[in-house]
């Protein structure tokens, strides 16, 4: 027992204090995409022709860059002559529809909006999601769960991962939907009460990611389900997967601390 | 013990197809049942399009790997399963990607539950509308026999899997496991590659295992382009995959710890983990180690002053873990649950092919990074760690031993970093070799991560084939749960931690 107190007295308290401050992320952390359109030579395709799952379309504006599909490797930063695209160290990346995940120069990125007034009177204070995981490569999961630890304590804010679908107030999906989880997270959806929400984690389960060529999966939680809020990478960092399930609670304000 | 039929070739070694004997069906059988029977493992039966079978035998004593291929006239054969047991999922894979079928195999089921690759119909007699995990299983009938039936969707953040036990009150009298749920068509996707996309989806075979998987990626594409690695650029990825493990073995110790009902290493270790997990994100910017290694080299090098940087770090980070995970071995009534459940032993680990740690947990010493060394393994050996006692506290302690193994190996070579400036960037890899094949295995943190490629005349893949190290274990668990009770599979389980997705491809 005397062994126990000690440790507990040598790892000390180590809870996060996020949304109060915010956590240090590694320098070479790769978040929001910043696009510097005046740098584009005309008619340069190059950082769209690297990138390995055409997150980028370029018009007359320049690039954009589609979040839902982007896996946050350096493959266009490098590719890039001129230095007109780069990952900031911003990290909050969640968005409500496919069309506002979609990066464009010059424009603010317009962050996942809060549920709405109803949905947030019956949820905000208590979220309770069960976690299907269809298809994904346990790197989503990996950072979903880390939220649980002592360090996120996911628990204080109110949001829980259950393990039943009828205690759940929504699904937090990963993975792509492979064809042979489909069946497995339409009942897991339907088994759900009404009102709910379901969050979509991950590049797989936005559009299918790294697979979004492959029959074998469907190109995401919307294929199957109504989705509610995404959130984008691969994996998603767990301070971004947080950012998005405050940002939805309505918890957060602009600058990602605490309302 | 040599067979002159097969042909020997070193971990990373690529061979012309002209050059890899070809022998008839029967010789092929001999070669491998002769091959098992003198201590050989089989770690890797595939077959190609064309009817065509592929071997690879590990002789892990001589540190050398044997191939042979055959091409079968019909697509149907004498099953190896019968008298090399080590065959069975493979055999089963066989019959399933390309419509081949291994007669008389003993337990005939699909794998994945997807539609065969080639022309030739589902053994099974499955079409794309059979659903997934609907099979035969085995049953036990009788009275206050029953059946629990638990999955795909799990209670916890798990990826999904179906597991059937047959029980007898509480004691199980055998564990089905019905996966393939993670399908989503890998080792097709890689099929006329090295594609843009290709590396990403080596890193995410298993997305725990990013660097096992994309090392045995890269030196794959190394081997078959003639092209060697230099030794600081070979420490780094050491360091990333020390890390990887290290960050694993410390979660799963908490995760066992947590299953034991002891929660004071299980939440230090939750928090644990992430101080792993940040220290590879500082090397490449991902927690999980995306985008770190390439082939030819590395994406994100490891300079000096990084390595300094991470010194301090990486020893508070052991210094924690230590105290966190001592607390476990002086708790009673955790090593009262560690040391009933679970037991396996060296013979069915032998027959079934296991690798890892649930073979190192019974005294079988595989370790890739000895029995085939790569990278920096060979110049910087690793000690390897073994428990004799195949339960739940063997694997929980081989865990343990190895983090200390890779906490030494890790400010080793974090002090030699800090003082080497670093490799220049890696020219992009020439043309890989055609009609070419080559072998190339790491050791991830759960065991042995195996990748073959066949290439075609322009020297794209012809068929590419992964071996995640749970593509061996699965059946293990199985085993291991037998006679234990229901309440005691989450800790066994956990103890194996064996992956979904890596299985699934």
């Amino acid at each position: 027992m005397m062994h126990i107190l000690l440790s507990r007295w040598r790892q000390g308290f180590r809870t996060l204090p996020y949304p109060k401050a915010m956590p240090s992320l590694p320098d070479r952390f790769r978040g929001l995409p910043k696009i510097q359109a005046e740098k584009c030579p005309t008619g340069c395709r190059v950082c769209a022709d690297v990138c390995p799952t055409e997150a980028i379309h370029i018009d007359g504006m320049g690039p954009h860059v589609n979040l839902g599909r982007c896996l946050f490797c350096p493959d266009c930063v490098e590719a890039c002559p001129e230095g007109a695209i780069e990952y900031t160290r911003d990290h909050r990346l969640a968005a409500s529809t496919f069309e506002e995940l979609i990066v464009t120069p010059g424009e603010e990125y317009r962050r996942a909006e809060a549920m709405g007034a109803e949905l947030k009177r019956v949820l905000s204070r208590s979220l309770k999601l069960r976690v299907v995981s269809a298809g994904g490569c346990n790197g989503c999961e990996v950072d979903v769960n880390v939220l649980g630890t002592l360090s996120w304590d996911l628990g204080r804010f109110g949001i829980q991962f259950v393990a039943s679908p009828r205690h759940a107030d929504g699904l937090l999906v990963t993975g792509p939907v492979t064809r042979n989880m489909e069946l497995a997270l339409r009942k897991t959806y339907d088994a759900v009460p009404h009102p709910k929400v379901v969050i979509a984690v991950g590049a797989c389960a936005i559009q299918g990611g790294p697979y979004f060529r492959q029959e074998e999966q469907l190109g995401g939680a919307a294929s199957v389900v109504p989705v509610d809020l995404y959130i984008p990478g691969c994996p998603p960092h767990p301070l971004t997967i947080l950012d998005g399930l405050l940002r939805f609670l309505g918890k957060l304000g602009a600058e990602g601390k605490r309302t | 013990m040599s067979d002159p039929a097969m042909r020997v070739i070193q971990n990373g070694q690529a061979l012309a197809l002209r050059d890899v004997p070809e022998l008839s069906s029967a010789a092929f059988r001999d070669a491998i049942l002769a091959g098992t029977r003198g201590g050989a493992r089989l770690v890797c039966l595939c077959a190609a399009p064309d009817l065509r079978l592929f071997a690879v035998l590990a002789d892990d004593a001589e540190k050398r790997l044997r191939v042979a291929w055959t091409r079968l006239e019909a697509p149907r054969y004498p099953a190896l399963t019968p008298d090399c047991p080590q065959a069975h999922l493979f055999e089963r894979e066989i019959a399933e990607q390309f419509g081949i079928i291994p007669e008389g195999h003993p337990w005939f089921k699909p794998v994945r539950f997807h539609q065969p690759w080639s022309a030739l119909p589902s053994p099974w007699g499955r079409d794309a509308a059979s659903p997934p995990g609907v099979t035969d299983f085995f049953k036990v009938s009788g009275e206050e026999v029953h059946e629990v039936a638990v999955g795909p969707v799990h209670a916890g953040v798990i990826e999904p899997g179906h597991f059937r036990f047959q029980c007898h009150g509480e004691t199980v009298f055998h564990l089905e496991t019905a996966l393939g749920f993670q399908h989503r068509g890998i080792e097709r996707a890689l099929v006329g590659g090295p594609h843009p996309l290709s590396l990403k989806q080596a890193e995410t075979a298993c997305g725990d295992s990013s660097i096992a998987h994309a090392w045995a990626y890269c030196r794959l594409l190394e081997g078959l382009a003639g092209v060697s690695v230099p030794a600081r650029t070979e420490r780094v990825r050491g360091v990333a995959l020390e890390l990887e493990r290290a960050a694993n073995h410390v979660g799963d110790l908490g995760a066992l710890s947590g299953d034991a009902g002891f929660l004071p290493t299980a939440s230090f270790c939750g928090r644990i983990r992430g101080d792993w997990l940040n220290l590879s994100a500082e090397g490449c910017g991902s927690r999980l180690g995306r985008d770190w290694l390439k082939p030819g080299g590395l994406r994100q090098d490891l300079g000096p002053v990084m390595a300094t940087r991470l010194l301090p770090r990486l020893n508070q980070a052991w210094a924690d873990t230590r105290d966190a995970v001592e607390l476990l071995w002086g708790a009673a009534s955790v090593m009262i649950r560690f040391e009933v459940a679970g037991r396996l032993d060296a013979t069915q680990v032998r027959e079934l092919g296991m690798v890892g740690v649930p073979a190192r947990a019974c005294g079988v010493a595989l370790d890739v990074r000895k029995d085939h060394p790569f990278g920096p393994y060979r110049e910087h050996p690793v000690p390897i760690s073994v428990a004799e006692s195949g339960n739940v506290h063997s694997r929980a302690w081989v865990r343990w031993l190895e983090l200390a193994t890779s906490h030494r190996y890790l400010a080793q070579a974090l002090a030699a970093l800090a003082e080497s400036d670093p490799d220049p960037r890696p020219e992009p890899l020439p043309p890989l070799a055609a009609d070419s094949l080559c072998v190339s295995m790491t050791e991830g943190w759960r065991g042995e991560v195996l990748h073959l490629a066949l290439t075609d005349g322009a020297g794209r893949f012809a068929r590419y084939k992964i071996v995640d190290p749970s593509f061996h274990n699965w059946y293990g668990l199985a085993l291991a749960l037998r006679g234990e009770q229901v309440s005691d599979f989450p800790l066994c389980n956990k103890s194996f931690n064996l992956s979904y997705c890596g299985h699934d491809l």
